[in-house]
């Protein structure tokens, strides 16, 4: 299988982190190889923050090559243009205005939401995303953000309808 | 509790892993990214972690469980090993008698670093031997080998790792556990005690121990062919091997991971097994300068890759002896002090009394950014406090009226008291003013304890250093503690009268990290608890 290539992006604070994290457990959970690679330190202090998770059969470097990405992911609306470049030619941009934060009932579960969104794009069973979910949220916050999942797993599937 | 046999994991994960698979019986280190984790991780899976005061105390403990016939991990980041560098040179002569694995986590492309150092270069100039895992398999692997090459040569052993290792997830398949030893002392009057009649035989049986290794390192399977097309070889070690791979799929590779003493012979063999022979490593050309050395003709990449990290499109470019202008990324959203920050006020008051800033390493540095632009240097770790002397030994005194050193309060214990002494011993004329930035944490790495906090490593209570009683004893003039609020006026005013005194202050600034005050109020109500039980 080919690798493919998923860059989340955002600012500090938003949860770029975890989504990566819940991203690469619901791919190494179907048994793929995975690699995922950030920076942190200083990027933490409201600065840009981007990840990196590669997956396939067989993945070598842990970054996704410039101008290779297949998904790209952004949580902050001023991150999309410094990102865009990342994305291959035919790649797809999960933008944050795909789901409004005001309809979750958590807004902070927005990086789940548009998890839900790539969702709609992988081969990945939706067992396989719930279960990483609920591994990196307390009990309290599943429901939250499995509706969060939900809501941006039916916008793209909307969208893709559309086209 | 059963260990998975996959789990995914950061190679500093993978470290602490190997760490309770191999028996370490303490970890200790100090915060730097990217080696933080790795102790956090060794104490949330049950091994016993520490942090401490600075990397040369680290190593020294290390040291000391080593003596003990015990096996010690000792974790800091690239420059932390300067900080270490005076007993890491030593012990390479002394020998250990159980393990001694330092990691050295090392920044290419400075991340969150002050500068690229490429800390290879010390485990030639120390003697001792070096590893350099490429991915979490390899970390878990390599830091078993490395406490099995420590026991076995009884040396202090390197483990190598860089950011990419170091905070990339891969997949990780554990082993069996190690047999533990049990720690017990054996005097060694003249193998450990350096006066030169001793450090002179010892500094022989260092040289034969390397030259044994350098024989071992010929065989090892850590040092790997991967057999491939004749018209290219590449020479590559650690997470390089990663994007190389990627880069030239086709081509022959000789994967290094163990890296210091070089198995020159297969080297030499592999160089010669191919038509063209490349090495690719970041940093500096260590193992393309030590090749040609030896002799064989291997091309290495150009002056302008030694500058940030690889990847695979600078691995190309580098295949094609490319040189051009790489593309530049549009610059990201710089970090900045969070909203609400005590260090905030701070920096406005430096910067409205228009003081001359010796700064420090920590999250304060974002001072030197707009709307504050208030620190005029930050070099290394404590050094504040003896920049900010040198610059009011020598200045007019208009101007050396205006220097004051600003140290965050984990800097200070670090490395700042040895300043303090400077203050006391070699006072300016005018004075000089010393601000430790309080805020209960070492931020900037992600909330870790320290002395100062009177917190473990595991955030449970334990000795606390007060810096105002500590000024006092040490014969502080001035020390003012003050509990910085949203208004600036009251702290603006405390430094202009500290400035204006010409004697020496030391002002402790002192308001938990908003990123942690939610923390340090359970940790303080869960000591308040335990301290109620053991009243009753």
């Amino acid at each position: 299988m080919k690798t493919i290539n998923v860059i989340i992006a955002g600012l500090g604070g938003q949860g770029v982190i975890r989504a990566s994290d819940i991203l690469s457990k619901a791919v190494f959970q179907s048994g793929l190889q995975v690699k995922k690679s950030e920076i942190h330190g200083m990027s933490q202090r409201g600065g840009s923050v981007t990840s990196d998770i590669r997956f396939g059969s067989e993945v070598w470097s842990p970054m996704v090559p410039p101008g290779e990405a297949d998904f790209l992911l952004v949580l902050a609306a001023d991150q999309v243009e410094v990102n865009r470049g990342q994305l291959r030619a035919g790649g797809v941009l999960i933008a944050p205005d795909l789901v409004d934060p005001g309809a979750l009932s958590n807004h902070k579960s927005h990086n789940v939401a548009l998890l839900g969104a790539l969702s709609a794009h992988l081969d990945i069973p939706e067992s396989h995303w719930l279960q990483a979910i609920h591994s990196s949220f307390h009990e309290k916050l599943h429901a939250a953000n499995d509706q969060a999942f939900s809501i941006g797993r039916r916008a793209a599937r909307a969208l893709q309808e559309v086209r | 509790m059963k260990t998975p046999d996959r789990q995914l994991l950061s190679g500093d994960a993978a470290i602490a892993l190997a760490a309770k698979h191999g028996g370490v019986a303490l970890g200790t280190g100090y915060p730097g990214t990217p080696s933080t984790e790795i102790l956090e991780s060794f104490s949330q899976i049950g091994g016993k972690a520490q942090w401490a005061p600075n990397e040369k105390v680290a190593l020294e403990v290390g040291i000391g469980v080593a003596y003990a016939g015990a096996r010690a991990l000792v974790t800091m980041k690239h420059v932390g090993v300067n900080v270490a560098a005076d007993p890491l040179f030593s012990v390479a002569y002394t020998g250990v008698v159980g393990a001694l694995v330092v990691v050295s986590a090392d920044d290419p492309g400075m991340a969150s670093s002050q500068n690229e150092q490429d800390n290879r270069r010390y485990a030639v100039a120390a003697g001792v031997p070096m590893l350099e895992p490429a991915d979490s398999q390899e970390a878990y692997d390599f830091t078993l080998a490395a406490i099995e090459i420590s026991e076995r040569w009884k040396i202090p052993v390197l483990l190598r790792v860089t950011t990419r290792v170091c905070h990339t997830q891969t997949q990780v398949r554990p082993r069996p556990a190690m047999t533990v030893p049990v720690p017990h002392f054996e005097h060694d009057l003249r193998g450990r005690n350096l006066i030169p009649p001793n450090a002179r035989p010892a500094h022989k049986r260092l040289r034969q121990k390397l030259s044994e290794m350098l024989a071992w390192s010929e065989t090892t399977p850590l040092n790997e062919i991967i057999p491939g097309k004749k018209t290219l070889g590449i020479i590559t070690s650690g997470v390089c091997y990663m994007h190389a791979r990627e880069a030239a799929p086709d081509a022959s590779f000789l994967k290094l991971g163990f890296t210091h003493p070089l198995p020159m012979k297969k080297i030499g063999e592999f160089v010669r097994s191919v038509e063209r022979c490349l090495v690719i490593e970041e940093n500096d050309p260590y193992l393309a300068d030590a090749i040609r050395a030896a002799g064989f003709a291997v091309e290495s990449k150009p002056e302008i890759f030694r500058l940030g990290e690889l990847n695979v499109d600078r691995v190309r470019r580098i295949l094609v002896n490319d040189t051009s202008p790489e593309p530049l990324k549009p610059p990201g959203k710089p970090p900045q002090l969070c909203d609400g920050c005590s260090h905030r006020v701070v920096f406005e008051a430096l910067r409205d009394l228009d003081c001359i800033v010796a700064g420090d390493i920590g999250c304060y540095a974002l001072g030197v950014l707009p709307p504050f632009s208030a620190m005029d240097c930050c070099v290394c770790m404590g050094s504040s406090i003896g920049i900010g002397l040198g610059l009011r030994h020598v200045l007019p005194r208009d101007e050396a009226k205006r220097v004051v050193s600003v140290i965050g309060d984990s800097t200070f214990v670090h490395s700042g008291m040895t300043g303090l002494a400077e203050v006391i011993y070699n006072p300016p004329p005018t004075g000089h003013v010393v601000i430790i930035l309080d805020n209960s944490t070492t931020a900037m790495t992600g909330h870790q304890e320290h002395p100062g906090t009177g917190r473990t490593l595991a955030h449970e209570p334990t000795g606390k250093i007060a810096y105002e009683d500590l000024a006092k004893a040490m014969g502080i003039e001035r020390v003012q503690v003050i509990a910085i609020g949203k208004d600036p006026a009251e702290f603006t005013q405390l430094v202009r009268d500290s400035l204006a005194s010409e004697q020496l202050v030391l002002i402790v600034a002192r308001r938990p990290c908003v990123l942690v005050a939610k923390h340090l109020r359970a940790y303080e109500a869960k000591a308040c608890a335990a301290a109620e039980v053991v009243a009753k």
